[in-house]
């Protein structure tokens, strides 16, 4: 049987079947529902339940030609959108279906979710700026844009860089570092060697030195959205869950589940923690699971926090450790945001921790990219290093389907190894970052709103509740909509972070210049005043 | 009610097993006063399943060749690689151009050009280098076929964009009909992480190993007795591992089988620019012109640039379909395996060269038909005959006379000693799936012309001494 749905967030427990066809009902259902929660002696608990698995197995089996609607049909109560869709079912009959009418060859079931036109705030909002994007000068009245986590301050020093190194074409005959001699060949899916060690050196010190991070526990693929997607695949089978602390990035949705089954559950965090991740949270949200049937296969947390920009402390990452090893899951920390911390706050990785403590080091992993660090999107470095061998060596096969471009891999190399230019890189982008972060709260907060203590990341997580209509997620919604469609500027809403408490919008500053800040709180400005809510 | 009922059954049978197993576990415990330990933590069914092949003898072979590779001055008794499709005629076509041209490879002057790219992340791809991808995909089709840079969708290599199709047109349990011998790195790239089987459609040495509809009718039916469900057919075109273009009139059968059947059809034409004469060559997309695009939506082209232009270390793979819905959903997905920004802005500008674009086209045909030549004859005088070819970077070589015992044990007795004795890794046409035994496919465009003499007279020492043994 085939559960070839993407389960959609439903948030009730199910319930075991109630139709209880009156008292003979009522009387047959109620020590069965014991039965099924796990209670019941060995007989009722056990054997009652076996025989009448056997006994349904050969009942379905005979009745399955006649009746191809008694086969579990694919979950799709919750997803009314595939109610109109031919169904072509995976088990219905398989005669030569000769004349199917105008002939349409269908995609799967798991390719027609994804088919669907994006719903999410998050992505509609990045598709409406594409449309009509701002420009200081060409385009003053386009939506500018702070939903995308990217970073601009640092472009110049790389473009430098690039100029005083790449000034010989990229095919140099005498072992020119970044010819193209010996790499158009096959090179190893998970990465050039030079690449790995460079990375494992840059990572180094992007937390400060106090780790040394070993290349060869370190598989690189194209982007750290492909790392995601293939630690899910190899630590959690289809229908597992993972628990994400919210609010989370809202691609965790996509890169976590779409192709591999596996569900999220979320860790809710509040506003009076500073959304950090409490213990009795992660228990609560455990037992939800295994309530819901679920089997939890590890913790996926992000550290620095996105969308929220804050840090876990060290004594947050001993009881995250505790719990894995408790429940024996896995843990992946994305640390994508490491070499993005401005403020004052200590950043503790996780192999800080299994450096310094005695865990069992074979249930964490780290994820790791150049996208946000490096301000390099577009060439598509990600990584995964996990202390499992065995995690490694199934990641690594998995990388031919999601392989550096070489010519990139060699340039990144070299770059990397720069130290010089490293060092000055990662300071200033800091410097910078810190300084815009500083002029865009200042802004807010002169609007009345208030922004979440942080000090990492390229945005930050400004509370809003007092614009919005109502306390409530459509709420919340008005509010995102008035600021894309009036003022022109596209914010992520908490919602599609998954956040349970409403009000509460990601605002990405590091696409900005310092002039254009001015702008974005004045279009902040005209909105809010049409929707101060009374008292 | 059923549907319900099953669920609550099924739910209380696992419950209860767990039960039962705790139970003895407890009791074994106190029994023999052991400690349970504390379980390791677990890995995914995809992560330690065998489905990635790598035990298996094609890269056995590769095993042999890593320990002790051949060179020419340093090791000149070492393991030639022969097992390898990989296209090394041309490359100084290519060092050449980018010599001569440097803006592909810097991002010119001024500031914009590199800052855009290196921000670049959107899986539409670069408008340009899928313009230039159609265009170079139509001269390598003679401009018989037109291609549309919006149905363009770009993936890290074909590897990865065999796989994310199969996701897209197939749910686990359904299955692929895959005319045999192909390519082995199919039973990893369709099945491991999508869940979809591979069925064969038996083909066989008395018609050339060609695809036949009777062929096609009885893989359908193989399917059906399994009770599994079709979802498409995938075909190599030119194939690999047998270096020969497939006929039109077979193309020509195989799409009117799926639109029969209302399945979709992939086509993998990524040895199209390879064909030693660009007319033998038809490709799917001309058969659709020809009949107007009528029913197209059920065909898939699989491309990419490792091969014909001998860039695999680029990770440049393209899908190119005829169904919106497909192209849509293929490129979200491709946010998995997207192309660097700075190869698509260096091979846009490479191939948007429509000077040096026909130029290699033409210079990399005939080279790689000047190498079949060559391998051809020294097998021949050999006393070892092939299929006859007309593209790819192998040939298929007919050893069953050699065989001890005509079985699968046999070839894979006949492949050790050649890696062995021999000290050439070929692939054994076993690893292939070729119902056949005997047959091995042997690749001669990843070496020099030097390499490949000398592998050509090992091969006729041992044909040598084989003939005065039987004498």
């Amino acid at each position: 049987m085939t559960l070839t749905q993407i389960r959609t967030q439903s948030k009730e427990p199910e319930h075991p079947p109630r139709k209880p066809t009156g008292a003979t009902g009522m009387r047959l259902i109620v020590p069965l529902q014991g039965v099924v929660q796990g209670r019941g002696g060995l007989i009722l608990g056990s054997l009652i339940p076996c025989a009448l698995f056997y006994f349904f197995h050969l009942y379905l089996k005979r009745h399955r030609s006649a009746n191809p609607s008694s086969n579990p049909p694919s979950p799709s109560a919750s997803s009314p959108n595939l109610a109109d869709i031919p169904r072509t079912a995976s088990r219905s009959n398989l005669s030569s279906r000769g004349s199917f009418g105008p002939g349409r060859a269908s995609i799967s079931t798991r390719a027609m979710s994804i088919a669907k036109p994006n719903d999410s705030p998050y992505y509609i909002g990045l598709d409406k700026v594409s449309g009509n994007p701002y420009d200081r000068t060409s385009n003053p009245d386009g939506i500018i844009q702070l939903g995308l986590s990217e970073n601009r301050l640092c472009l110049d020093l790389i473009e430098k860089w690039m100029a005083k190194n790449l000034r010989d074409s990229i095919v140099g005959t005498d072992g020119d570092d970044l010819n193209i001699n010996g790499i158009t060949t096959y090179q190893p899916f998970d990465g050039l060697m030079e690449l790995k060690v460079a990375m494992a050196n840059f990572m180094s010190r992007v937390v400060g030195k106090v780790v040394s991070f070993d290349a060869s526990q370190m598989v690189l693929t194209a982007g750290a959205t492909p790392a995601v997607e293939i630690l899910s695949f190899c630590l959690a089978d289809h229908g597992n869950a993972f628990l994400v602390p919210t609010p989370y990035y809202p691609g965790f949705d996509r890169d976590m589940r779409w192709r591999t089954g596996v569900e999220l559950v979320p860790v809710h965090c509040r506003s009076t923690d500073n959304f950090i991740l409490s213990v009795t949270a992660l228990e609560q949200a455990y037992n939800h699971a295994r309530k819901r049937g679920l089997k939890v296969r590890g913790l996926l947390i992000s550290n620095p926090s996105n969308p929220v920009g804050n840090l876990l402390p060290r004594e947050r990452l001993f009881d995250i450790l505790n719990f894995a090893q408790e429940k024996n899951i896995h843990i992946i920390s994305d640390e994508i945001f490491a070499g993005s911390v401005y403020g004052e706050d200590e950043f503790v990785s996780m192999a800080q921790i299994l450096e310094e403590e005695d865990f069992d080091k074979n249930r964490v992993h780290i994820i790791y990219g150049l996208s946000k660090d490096l301000s390099l999107p577009g060439f598509r470095v990600g990584a995964i290093y996990s202390y499992n061998e065995n995690v490694l060596t199934a990641a690594k096969r998995l990388t031919r389907f999601s392989s550096i471009s070489a010519p990139s891999q060699r340039l990144l190399a070299s770059m990397l190894s720069d130290a010089s230019f490293i060092e000055e890189y990662i300071e200033t982008n800091k410097k910078r970052i810190g300084n815009i972060y500083g002029l865009f709260v200042e802004g807010f907060r002169r609007l009345g709103i208030r922004c979440m203590e942080s000090s990492a990341g390229l945005y930050c997580w400004a509370d809003m509740g007092k614009l919005i209509p109502s306390y409530s997620e459509k709420g919340e919604l008005d509010l995102w909509d008035k600021l894309l469609n009036i003022a022109k500027i596209n914010v992520t809403p908490g919602s599609a972070c998954h956040c349970i408490e409403p009000g509460w919008f990601r605002c990405c500053f590091t696409t900005l210049t310092e002039d254009d800040i001015p702008i974005v709180i004045e279009r902040i400005r005209k909105v809010a005043e049409t929707c101060k809510s009374p008292g | 009610m059923a549907k319900a009922l099953l669920l609550f059954v099924r739910r209380a049978f696992f419950f209860s097993m767990i039960k039962i197993c705790k139970t003895i576990l407890t009791l074994a415990n106190l029994i023999m006063g052991l400690e349970i330990e504390q379980p390791t933590v677990g890995l995914s069914k995809v992560a330690v399943s065998e489905t990635h092949g790598e035990d298996s003898p094609y890269f056995a072979g590769w095993k042999a060749y890593d320990e002790d590779p051949y060179d020419e001055l340093e090791n000149p008794s070492g393991v030639i690689q022969m097992g390898l499709a990989e296209n090394q005629v041309s490359f100084d076509l290519l060092e050449e151009y980018l010599e001569k041209h440097s803006e592909a490879s810097t991002w010119g002057q001024g500031a914009t050009g590199f800052r855009e790219n290196a921000l670049f992340q959107d899986y539409h791809g670069l408008k340009s280098f899928r313009q230039a991808m159609a265009s170079f995909m139509e001269q390598i089709r003679g401009g018989r076929a037109k291609f549309d840079p919006d149905r363009v969708v770009l993936t890290a290599g074909a590897t990865a964009a065999n796989e994310l199709l199969i996701f897209i047109l197939a749910d686990p349990g359904d299955a692929l009909l895959v005319p045999i011998p192909y390519y082995p790195g199919f039973d990893r790239d369709l099945r491991w992480r999508t869940g979809v089987k591979i069925v064969p459609i038996h083909c066989d040495s008395s018609n050339n190993f060609q695809v036949t509809p009777q062929a096609l009718e009885a893989a359908y039916k193989d399917a059906e007795a399994m009770n599994i469900k079709v979802r498409g057919v995938l075909i190599t075109n030119p194939s690999n591992p047998l270096g020969a273009t497939i006929q039109r009139s077979v193309l020509e059968d195989i799409l009117d089988f799926a639109t029969q059947k209302n399945i979709h059809l992939v086509s993998d034409e990524i040895y199209s620019g390879s064909t030693f004469s660009s007319s033998e060559f038809v490709s799917i997309a001309e058969i659709l012109e020809a009949r107007g695009y009528k029913d197209s939506e059920r065909v898939h082209i699989v491309y990419s640039l490792s091969k014909d232009l001998g860039l695999p270390g680029f990770r440049v793979g393209t899908i190119y379909s005829y169904n919106d819905k497909v192209v849509t959903t293929a490129r979200k997905m491709s946010s998995f395996t997207l192309i660097s920004s700075q190869t698509q802005h260096l091979l846009a500008t490479m191939l948007s060269d429509k000077v040096f674009t026909k130029n290699y086209i033409k210079i990399n045909r005939e080279r790689l038909r000047k190498r079949y030549e060559m391998i051809i004859q020294g097998l021949r005088s050999a006393g070892i005959e092939c299929l006859k070819g007309n593209a790819g970077l192998f040939c298929w070589m007919n050893l069953s006379p050699l065989l001890k015992t005509p079985t699968k044990e046999g070839e894979l007795s006949l492949w050790n000693s050649i890696i062995h004795d021999l000290k050439l890794n070929i692939s054994p046409g076993s690893s292939c799936h070729c119902s056949e035994p005997g047959w091995f496919r042997v690749c001669f465009a990843n070496m020099g012309e030097q390499t490949l003499e000398v592998a050509l007279k090992r091969i006729h020492n041992f044909m040598e001494q084989k003939k005065t043994e039987t004498n």
